[in-house]
């Protein structure tokens, strides 16, 4: 051979832009029911195709069908199902705070909360989370006070952390979530040193941590799974594919040559892909990586189909980037929906219930945000003083913060 | 009290660490069956478990983000980063997390661990097995950083530092391990067992962290250095016959200003030594500390003696190392002799 063509440079883009229709056909559904589900101490050279194909529990009519169809009661299910509305009505009311001036930033996790959600009802109380900041459903879901997490977002006089973290950065160890760092991945690296203090000492309980699909190629994504295969910690590594970073496509981190979840074979991790907005194949993982973790057969990676139906941020614009009405195109649907359709085709929730349950969760949201705003928001000024800035940069203040304490006039 | 090398106290730190508490953990690469290529932590898997004591991947962000979610759980990690050299890809672990998850947290979760680093030159290993990197870790907001120039000193802040609730940064120089060295790569070795500060005692003993030490007490000048650059100082003064105050600064955040201010209140002097690199480097923040605390006392300009702010050579190790000739005419400009 002498002559050889020109090197043609690739650089992965969107299946569509603004103005153009959305095109989801480079996601591939699968029948509900259709994957197998494996033994806990299954190898994981024995259970690649789990990673290329999609696991459903919800058909097209809500039903629930299939070997991951997981056995849980009327009751949790419509638990879960208060959670997400509950979520959703969160995020609308703090979405609207941010538009009023109450706070600075806010992040809505709309269409993806059945993941967190789902996560935090299947984990165990001593489980502990390492989440990012688009899994407030798992603070919801634990029945974590609503005015304890605005007041945060207000950032006023009650604010836990003193005003110190950005809006939605929360941390709540008694409900076993872990302090977001606002860093991306950072996190995921320490769920598997948290997972592997737990082994070490002889502990019962497991770690999870969370990135989103474009943070898959960060280090940290590869040292995780490093550490997480070689000390086979008892982990959940989970990656909240929501097919969008901020304006750059799940292309632009590698998903057109590969699924996320296959990024564990070549680590001997167990992976599952799932079905994010199917909250049933949540609950249903989450329980197969649970028990495989707790009975010492190491991690499993999750990655979650889902759909980021809203912003990145309310300092984000997607109509810049991606078709206006893509979510509405998106093939899994809205959690919420299909959840409360489920629910009612088994005849354990009727339209009526589930009117009055979006009336009682707003009204639960509403008298949540009137009490945290009465101590303080952005827009009247009453938020966390200056007082405590020197505070807890070490355990015990150190000559030098003293005197600069003393420098600022306190 | 036995004679120990500088690595053999660490590793007798970690010993007693290990035996005193069920939650220390040591790890890095080759710390495990090996015992570290400085031989820090050898025997320490046979005594106490490969739970307590294990290999990890090549990884320093995996190394340091590990202990960090150890940390988190209630452990005391005491990883190892195989040379100061490696630490750069677990920075953001050092600086986004570990040395902020205190204060972001309102202490809900802390990072109680300490990185344990070799750090400096004069083995002849370039510029990936000589650097000297505190700088970066003292401008951090939430880390502590210690460097120890003596196995007495090793071993009680080493201790000191597991004990501490926050993350510390603690720098081994590694020409120190086998004996002290006053920058006369040409004379023979010193062994430890030949000085006095190379006797330690055998169990449990802290040095608070925060403490300078005076090396050598003097009227003419005040040395401020710390690790190698301790000896090369005390060597330097004896060569040009200056009566210099010689403080080892031990821990360099936080800093022990006190002892500085006292010092050179009292000599009006005072030159700056570290082998690091000189621009923005620690003898930069000393320079400013000094100025700022004895302005009126001083009575000549502060020199520093530092590294060329160019990577560190290995066939020019001896002309970039801070040896004794540069400091001793760095006291002879300051003191006018």
């Amino acid at each position: 051979m002498t002559a050889t063509d020109p090197l043609r440079f690739h650089v992965p883009a969107p299946s569509a832009r603004p103005g153009e229709p959305p095109d989801f056909s480079y996601v591939a559904v699968p029948a509900a029911g259709a994957v197998r589900r494996p033994a806990i101490d299954a190898m994981a050279t024995d259970i690649r195709d789990l990673a290329d194909t999609m696991i459903r529990v919800l058909d097209d009519e809500a039903r629930a069908i299939g070997p991951w169809s997981p056995p849980t009661s009327p009751d949790d299910l419509r638990r879960g199902l208060r959670a997400m509305m509950k979520t959703r009505a969160y995020d609308d009311r703090m979405q609207r705070a941010q538009r009023q001036g109450k706070t600075s930033f806010y992040m809505r996790c709309t269409g993806e909360e059945a993941i967190a959600v789902g996560h935090a009802l299947e984990l165990g109380p001593r489980d502990m989370y390492f989440p990012t900041y688009r899994q407030q459903g798992w603070l919801i879901a634990r029945d974590w006070p609503l005015v304890d997490m605005m007041c945060q977002i207000f950032s006023n006089e009650k604010d836990r952390l003193h005003g110190r973290q950005m809006p939605v950065m929360y941390s709540a160890r008694a409900a076993g979530f872990v302090s977001i760092s606002g860093n991306l991945g950072t996190q995921y690296v320490q769920a598997v040193g948290w997972a592997m203090a737990s082994a070490i000492k002889g502990d019962t309980c497991i770690a999870s941590g969370v990135v989103g699909e474009g943070t898959t190629a960060e280090a940290d994504f590869h040292y995780a799974l490093t550490f997480a295969a070689a000390y086979r910690a008892p982990v959940i590594l989970n990656v909240v594919n929501n097919q969008w970073a901020i304006s750059s496509s799940q292309a632009v981190a590698g998903g057109e040559s590969a699924t996320f979840a296959a990024r564990a074979i070549g680590h001997g991790i167990a992976a599952l892909r799932v079905d994010g907005n199917d909250n049933l194949a949540v609950l249903a993982a989450t329980r197969w990586a649970r028990e495989r973790a707790l009975a010492n057969h190491g991690p499993t990676l999750i990655e979650w189909v889902t759909y980021r139906a809203g912003a990145h941020s309310t300092s984000d614009d997607p109509s810049k980037y991606r078709p206006a009405d893509e979510w509405k195109s998106w093939p899994l649907g809205d959690p919420i929906e299909r959840l409360a359709s489920h629910l009612i085709g088994t005849g354990s929730l009727s339209e009526l219930q589930q009117s009055e349950l979006q009336a009682e969760v707003e009204a639960e949201v509403m008298s949540a945000a009137r009490e945290a705003e009465s101590y303080g928001t952005l827009l009247d000024g009453r938020v966390a003083g200056f007082k405590s800035i020197f505070e807890d940069v070490f355990k015990e203040m150190p000559p030098h913060l003293m005197r600069q304490r003393e420098q600022a006039g306190l | 009290m036995a004679s120990m090398s500088m690595n053999a106290a660490v590793r007798s730190a970690l010993d007693v660490m290990l035996g005193r508490d069920d939650n220390v953990v040591v790890f890095g690469e080759d710390v495990g069956f090996f015992g570290g290529v400085f031989r820090c932590t050898e025997g320490l898997q046979a005594k106490y478990g490969s739970h307590r004591v294990f290999d990890t991947p090549i990884a320093e962000g995996g190394i340091i983000g590990v202990a960090v979610g150890m940390g988190a759980y209630g452990l005391r990690p005491v990883p190892e980063i195989q040379f100061a050299d490696y630490v750069y890809p677990g920075l953001d672990q050092l600086i986004s997390e570990a040395a902020r998850l205190r204060y972001r947290s309102a202490a809900e979760f802390t990072a109680p661990i300490t990185v344990r680093m070799p750090c400096g030159g004069g083995i002849h290993g370039g510029q990936t097995h000589s650097q000297s990197p505190e700088a970066l870790f003292t401008h951090v907001c939430g880390l502590k950083t210690v460097m120890p120039s003596t196995p007495y000193e090793a071993k009680g802040l080493l201790i000191a530092a597991i004990e501490d609730d926050d993350p510390v940064v603690f720098l081994e120089p590694k020409r120190l391990y086998n004996g002290p060295f006053d920058g006369h790569h040409d004379r023979p070795v010193v062994p430890w067992s030949a000085h006095p500060l190379g006797d330690v005692p055998d169990g449990y003993y802290t040095i608070p962290l925060g403490t300078a030490a005076i090396r050598r007490p003097g009227s003419d000048v005040t040395v401020l250095a710390y690790g190698t650059m301790v000896y090369v100082a005390e060597t330097a003064a004896a060569e040009v016959g200056i009566d210099a105050e010689i403080i080892d600064l031990r821990t360099l955040l936080p800093l022990d200003t006190d002892t500085i201010e006292q010092s050179v209140r009292k000599t009006g002097r005072c030159v700056i030594v570290h082998e690091a690199t000189r621009t923005s480097g620690f003898g930069a923040e000393l320079a400013a500390t000094v100025q700022e605390l004895c302005f009126y006392s001083l009575e000549a300009p502060i020199e520093r003696v530092t590294g060329w702010d160019t990577p560190y050579p290995h066939a020019q190790e001896w002309d970039y190392f801070p040896g004794p000739a540069r400091v001793g005419a760095a006291l002879r400009r300051v003191v006018g002799a």
